[in-house]
């Protein structure tokens, strides 16, 4: 297992295999960790909101922080207009940290690492932010592809621009995520190998590189889920406040 | 219907593609699609049980706390400036009495003292008064003695001069006359007498 970097990215069949029609939905290791970390999360913040406490203990404090920290995110970037969307992007937020930080532990598997799961999230925002867009303005949220201020001559090449630079906000978004999670992962299982490999007498020097990238990828899981949702924010506002 | 079906069918085409492609590269474990229906299925029960509960139970709880702590916090900061308001007033109230009652103290104190010195000064009066009419009296008397004084003892002076003339000489001699010189003397010499 030690040898490819790429293993740890596997996914395996825990338990029986199940399918439904043609389709497989066996519980996987990727689902163990989808399932841990909302099981944590929903843990973490029903204990956080149980008791109301006019000075609030430390779980209460870290709930409270993360709903004003994600509020506040929210507020700047979207709008008071966005509030409806408040629980959907928390959810995201809390689920992309935790399951990138789950990822972070040995032994763990990262299920943000993987492309299939970050692009089913980036295209279901960018479907729901583009179905917003159309129920908020109608025919006119087309007009985010129209620039104002742009000269005639330019305007089918910018709206040509625009559009790709529209459809390509899934892609973007999620490849952005998988590819942190991945290349953190690998490169961390590289050192992890340079060590084995170098033993006692070269290992050392790999080993504070492992060290040094742990801290750094445990700050890119934090900034790669900041990223995701504040992302989402960004594009919900497009379609909540049509400025162009 | 017919776009359903569609759809299904381009699915299916690149899902079969892309094991073709997996099961030949053997590279990244990501792009294997053996198990992509069961991470999208996977996924959306887990993320929609979590943002179902998030959204109805958790985050309103959370919201309310928050907002209970903020209400709280309002009600005793108010609470605090009322009270800070009414001692500030009960301060200024105790301050206008100690003032007054100072003034009023003063004001007593004053009167007393004009009421003493007014007093004092009719006392004084009435008794300078009493002090000059019993000087005056007085010297009424004196000089009520004095001038009868000086006629008795010319009298005597007279009377005691014609007895020693009648026993000296044996010859009455006229009164009128010795008085004439007594009186001429008693004019002379009277300083010397009576020391004035």
């Amino acid at each position: 297992m030690a040898a490819n970097p790429m293993t740890q990215f596997e996914v395996y069949r825990i338990g029986p295999e199940i399918k439904v029609g043609a389709f497989d939905i066996s519980f996987t290791n990727a689902s163990l960790f989808m399932v841990v970390s909302s099981l944590a999360i929903l843990i973490i913040f029903n204990l956080g909101s149980k008791k109301n406490s006019l000075l609030p203990n430390k779980i209460q404090l870290l709930a409270e922080l993360s709903y004003t920290f994600v509020s506040k995110m929210i507020s700047d970037t979207a709008g008071s207009k966005a509030k409806p969307y408040f629980s959907f992007i928390f959810s995201l937020f809390m689920f992309v940290l935790f399951c990138n930080m789950f990822g972070m532990i040995p032994y763990t598997f990262t299920v943000t690492s993987h492309i299939i799961v970050t692009f089913v999230l980036a295209a279901f925002i960018f479907i729901g932010v583009t179905i917003i867009g159309f129920i908020k303005h109608g025919i006119g949220y087309l007009k985010l592809f129209v620039p104002s201020g742009v000269p005639i001559v330019l305007l089918p090449l910018i709206v040509v621009i625009e559009i790709i630079s529209y459809l390509s906000r899934p892609i973007s978004l999620s490849v952005r995520l998988f590819a942190n999670m991945m290349a953190g992962h690998t490169m961390m299982k590289v050192f992890g190998g340079f060590v084995i490999s170098l033993g006692v007498v070269g290992g050392w020097l790999p080993l504070s590189f492992s060290v040094a990238l742990t801290g750094l990828e445990i700050l890119v899981a934090f900034l790669q889920a900041y990223v995701f949702a504040i992302l989402t924010c960004i594009y919900l506002n497009d379609a909540l406040n049509l400025h162009h | 219907m017919v776009k359903k079906i569609f759809f299904q069918l381009i699915f299916f085409n690149l899902f079969f593609f892309k094991e073709v492609f997996a099961a030949e590269s053997e590279g990244m474990p990501q792009l294997n699609p053996e198990f992509w229906i069961s991470q999208i299925f996977w996924l959306t029960i887990t993320f929609g049980i979590l943002y179902i509960v998030l959204s109805k139970l958790i985050l309103p709880k959370i919201s309310a706390n928050l907002e209970l702590r903020k209400s709280q916090i309002q009600e005793n900061i108010e609470a605090a400036e009322k009270q800070r308001e009414s001692s500030e007033a009960k301060l200024k109230e105790y301050d206008d009495i100690i003032s007054k009652s100072k003034l009023e103290a003063n004001n007593i104190f004053k009167e007393a003292r004009e009421n003493v010195l007014k007093e004092i000064n009719a006392k004084k009066e009435t008794l300078d008064k009493q002090i000059d009419e019993e000087i005056k009296k007085v010297e009424q008397e004196i000089n009520l003695l004095r001038k009868g004084a000086s006629e008795k003892i010319n009298k005597i002076a007279i009377e005691t001069t014609s007895e020693l003339l009648v026993k000296l000489i044996g010859a009455e001699v006229n009164n009128s006359s010795i008085s004439a010189i007594v009186d001429d003397l008693s004019k002379r010499n009277g300083d010397k007498y009576y020391g004035n």
